[in-house]
């Protein structure tokens, strides 16, 4: 009937302006380190862009970010403070933040947290949280760069041997070693995640060695990948960032933390009345991993076929990775 | 073990002691002539920062590394005319002051870089050259005399800044100054001019040493690129006892043990990583204790003139 | 640097608790220093785009507009104070402890180390351990520099650098190690962390539902025994004489070597109990990057402090407050916190700087006023009063 047309064109008019005006919604992300740091902390930060653009921009998603926060009371004060200000989704994105979030999120029962990277909620509703495993995409870069080794020898550039640092490289070496027991991984670690000179000096160390791959963690990683553009011919698997631009022919993939996934998901769950209590964790199956196989570097068919496969299987959960 | 002493690992060892030797020997000789005239700049990581990126930002955009280079050491003596400024005009306690360069210096660098660059990016920066005959020395020539104009920089800095402490007038007055101003004052040597004078010196020197980085060595900049190098800096200066000489052979040690342990972990020695990353930091104070050279320090170091107390 | 000759009296009482214009003239010119730097920190605020007022406005309600604000500034007071009394012995025997750093590190350690080794044993037996364990193992990496000074010569800028990364590698090789908690390898995480320490070893919390603990009231009662000690005791007398002039000091037969030795230890010993009581009081586990730069910081809070145990409560409490407000005003105008950064060094490069207008004040008051007895340096009443072969060029000195 005419009425009842009228009708619910009426309250479809009604929910779109409502929808219009509706107030944005406001993530506010605490973060250890800058948001340019090509590694951790710039993963979250452009996944949160990304969604932002998704949604319409500035009306849609309001963001607001503190970076360099290394320090924990201080990062405690902002994660208190962005609650109390009335923000929807609070990200601690900092494995230190943890006992602030234990701590914070009972007081702000409407507002969601959620932290990483680690699995604890401590069984709090409004608490997620979140982890990659790194190890996985380690193990597929393990794989080709098993296969693309000449020299048989592989050099890792690593910071501290702590957290998804950690992880990334151990998968790494399971990969490598499920091609070629034989093939000689050698590690270093420089005791800071900043330090560049020596990560760069580590890195000329592994290619004097013989080492004609490098991979490594960090945002400090960039000297490895400077050190293999210099010397030329020494190929790099990255971790955490896609790196191609950095060193456009010598980058052969990178495994990219592409959080974007959970964050819809978060965003869709907060808006439907549900804060929290889940973990999430960036795996190959679920896409939050992704390889990035660097188009300027040309592929060997089989090399690609193999990692395809350890994706395949590791999304399977025919080949277990031990993080 | 045995690995260690084939010739490829020596020789790899003497090319990374030598390109992690060159920040430390601008910012240390610079140090160094500061010191020399009685203050202490602890800001020094602060304007490698600055400076470093300054040099980075205008290679980048312009395409030319000199006036990268150039770059750099304005920004030096830039935070060298406000480190002199606060220290010696306005006399501040010096290592506060110090530490203020180097909070601005750090914090000023990351902002321009989120702010003007936003990403890690990589350029072209000085490229080894080859000094003909020289660098044909068998073994020796290649790691010895190929490498970037700023290497070469660093290392025949030593020699010069010897002559012009130990053999010029200049040298002289600067020392003066650093152990007794007030008779250098009466002597009618410009006690303010020299201590400006070898503060912007040495800043302009840090700044070289940030250039050195962002455009020769690793051809990048990234948040907190020297993450502490120029502490050390400052460090060699007292290992090497206000002499040039001195300081290369700090810078030496450091970075050859450095190269050393890196090399350890590398050939699979059996130490954990964080061992061997503290064996340099252990075998400078070894070396300090067992050396017999006790050179005094400036007597006036750290102790700003005040004409009217005398 | 350390003060005038009137204070080599043994007994005396330092002019300072009674000299109130000088109190408040050392007061005034750091916020002096704090305004013309945030004026000029002003422009490159507005080359952001960033209303300055609006930024300003945030950074004072920050610290003082609330109730978690006002906790927040005595939270950062707490480690500042600590190391600052560190700090300050070492300036009063002229010595420049750079080492704060790794000593806050070895303090924490063992801060973290008693608890957790010791799960079932009561609260206030493994609070007491921790903090005599962390000021121990504070005070030993403050005597290793003190001693190669005092027996070898070695000099306390170059040993106390080096040890601040020795410590750094040491925490992280424990973390990596025999420390990681257990949960975190069990869930594959591993994370730099230790264990939580058990929950009576906590630092009890004197406002709720804010960080603000104990260590607090910890920090004052020390602030006020450092002050007694380095005032009313033979020992702290010999320390503050080795500061002022070592050639005499040694003509009274104290020995410089030990002195100096001794306050690099006490210094480290108080930086360690920072260490610590950020560990059993904030964090409750030992993780990476927990010194936060208050082994620099501490030095910045000791010197507004005017390097006296008592002024140094309140510069520790406007410095911390400074550091809370400039986070605020990160959160409020979204400027990047390396802008932050930026600007505390100005405030610190304009506040050292501001020092130079209290002296010549005061020193153009004590030339009229009281001469010091010899053996100490005046301030500008003339010539320095003789004391050995020192260099001349000595900064006039803050009668204290």
């Amino acid at each position: 009937m005419k009425s009842k047309r009228i009708a619910i064109a009426l309250a479809m008019i009604v929910a779109l302006t409502m929808g219009a005006f509706a107030a944005p919604l406001r993530i506010a992300v605490i973060m250890p380190s800058a948001t340019t740091d090509m590694a951790f902390s710039q993963s979250m930060w452009s996944a949160l862009v990304t969604i932002q653009k998704e949604m319409g921009g500035e009306s849609a998603l309001q963001l607001k970010y503190t970076d360099n926060m290394w320090n924990v009371p201080d990062a405690a004060a902002a994660i208190r403070d962005y609650a109390s200000q009335g923000f929807d989704i609070v990200i601690a994105h900092g494995s230190q933040y943890g006992s602030s979030v234990q701590d914070i999120a009972p007081d702000f029962p409407k507002t969601t947290f959620a932290w990483g990277t680690d699995v604890n909620t401590f069984g709090l509703p409004n608490v997620y949280a979140y982890t990659a495993a790194a190890e996985q995409g380690g193990f597929v870069n393990g794989v080709l760069a098993a296969r693309l080794t000449k020299s048989k020898k592989i050099g890792v550039t690593g910071p501290i041997e702590v957290g998804d640092a950690k992880t990334y490289i151990d998968g790494f070496v399971q990969g490598v070693q499920s091609v070629n027991k034989a093939i000689a991984v050698s590690k270093t670690w420089t005791g800071s995640f900043s330090d560049v000179a020596l990560m760069t000096a580590a890195a000329k160390t592994h290619i004097a060695n013989g080492a004609d791959i490098l991979t490594g963690s960090s945002q400090s990683v960039v000297g490895s990948i400077g050190a293999a553009k210099d010397k030329g011919g020494v190929l790099w698997f990255g971790t955490q960032a896609d790196q191609a631009s950095l060193a456009s022919a010598l980058v052969v993939a990178s495994q990219v933390y592409d959080w974007t996934g959970m964050l819809r998901e978060i965003v869709a769950q907060h808006k439907a009345g549900v804060l929290g209590g889940k973990t999430y964790v960036l795996t190959l199956a679920n896409g939050g991993l992704k390889m990035a196989f660097n188009p300027a570097y040309k592929l060997a068919p089989a090399a690609k076929k193999a990692a395809d496969d350890a994706i395949a299987g590791i999304s399977k959960g025919s080949i277990a990775v031990q993080p | 073990m045995k690995g260690m002493l084939s010739l490829n690992v020596l020789t790899g060892i003497l090319n990374s002691m030598i390109a992690l030797a060159t920040p430390f020997l601008y910012a240390a000789i610079g140090e160094t002539f500061a010191q020399s005239a009685g203050v202490v700049n602890l800001g020094v990581d602060g304007i490698m920062l600055l400076a470093g990126f300054a040099a980075f930002f205008v290679a980048l955009t312009t395409g030319n590394l000199w006036l990268g280079l150039l770059a750099a050491i304005g920004v030096g003596i830039l935070m060298g005319l406000v480190m002199s400024l606060v220290s010696v005009t306005l006399k501040a306690e010096q290592g506060v002051s110090g530490i203020g360069l180097y909070m601005f210096g750090l914090g000023m660098s990351s902002l321009l870089f989120k702010v003007l660059i936003g990403t890690v990016k990589t350029i072209e920066g000085f490229k080894p050259v080859s000094i003909p005959f020289l660098s044909q020395i068998p073994y020796l020539g290649p790691i010895l005399f190929h490498n970037s104009v700023l290497v070469y920089g660093a290392f025949l800095l030593v020699p010069l800044s010897w002559v012009i402490l130990e053999k010029t007038s200049l040298g002289l007055k600067i020392k003066a100054v650093g152990q007794n101003p007030a008779a250098a004052d009466s002597l009618g040597i410009s006690v303010v001019g020299i201590r400006y004078f070898a503060v912007c010196l040495g800043s302009a020197l840090a700044g070289v040493a940030g250039a050195s980085l962002s455009i020769s060595l690793l051809n990048l900049f990234q948040d907190n690129l020297t993450s502490g190098q120029g502490f050390i800096a400052v460090a060699l200066v007292y290992f090497g006892g206000w002499s040039p000489l001195g300081v290369l052979a700090g810078s030496l040690l450091f970075s050859a043990v450095n190269s050393i342990q890196l090399w350890m972990q590398v050939l699979g020695v059996n130490l954990p990583a964080s061992v061997a990353v503290m064996l340099p930091y252990i075998l400078t104070i070894l070396a300090l204790m067992l050396s017999s050279n006790r050179a005094r320090q400036p007597a006036a170091l750290n102790k700003p003139f005040d004409r009217s107390e005398n | 640097m350390p003060a005038s000759g009137s204070d080599l009296v043994k007994g005396d009482k330092p002019a300072s608790t009674f000299d109130w214009a000088k109190v408040l003239l050392n007061g005034a010119l750091p916020l002096a220093g704090v305004v013309i730097a945030l004026a000029i920190a002003g422009i490159f605020l507005a080359l952001l785009k960033t209303d300055p007022m609006t930024a300003y406005a945030a950074m004072v309600n920050g610290a003082l507009g609330s109730t978690f604000g006002l906790t927040m500034t005595l939270v950062k007071a707490t480690p500042l104070l600590l190391v600052g009394l560190g700090i300050c012995i070492a300036f009063r025997a002229n010595v420049i402890n750079i080492g704060a750093e790794g000593q806050i590190i070895m303090g924490a350690l063992a801060g973290a180390v008693v608890p957790i080794s010791m799960p079932n044993a009561p609260g206030w037996f493994l609070i007491t351990a921790a903090c005599v364990a962390g000021f121990a193992s504070g005070a030993l990496w403050g005597f290793i520099p003190g001693i190669l000074k005092a027996k070898m010569r070695v000099n306390e800028i170059l040993s106390t650098i080096m040890m601040n990364a020795i410590a750094l590698q040491f925490m992280n090789f424990l973390l990596q190690g025999p420390l990681m908690d257990p949960e975190n390898i069990k869930r594959g995480t591993f994370l730099a962390q230790s264990a939580r320490i058990p929950q009576q070893a906590w630092l009890p919390r004197l406002v709720p539902q804010t960080l603000l603990h104990a260590g607090l009231i910890l920090a004052i009662l020390l602030a006020i025994v450092v002050y007694i000690f380095l005032w009313r005791t033979t020992i702290g007398y010999e320390i503050r004489a080795v500061g002022l002039s070592p050639d005499a000091s040694r003509y009274s037969g104290i020995s410089v070597p030990f002195n100096v030795a001794l306050s690099l230890t006490l210094a480290g010993g108080f930086a360690g109990l920072a260490g610590v009581v950020e560990v059993i009081g904030v964090q409750h586990r030992l993780m990476d990057g927990l010194t936060s730069g208050y082994g620099f910081t501490g030095i910045v809070a000791a010197l507004l402090g005017g390097l006296h145990p008592l002024g140094l409560i309140p510069a520790s409490i406007f410095f911390g407050g400074l550091l809370v407000g400039a986070d605020k005003m990160q959160r409020a105008v979204q400027i990047p916190s390396a802008l932050v950064t930026a600007i505390l060094g100005m405030i610190v490069l304009l506040v050292s700087g501001a020092g130079i207008w209290a002296r010549r004040w005061s020193a153009k008051r004590l030339a009229g006023g009281r001469r010091t007895a010899g053996g100490g340096r005046s301030a500008g009443s003339g010539r320095s009063a003789g004391s050995g072969p020192t260099a001349g060029g000595e900064r006039a000195t803050e009668a204290h």
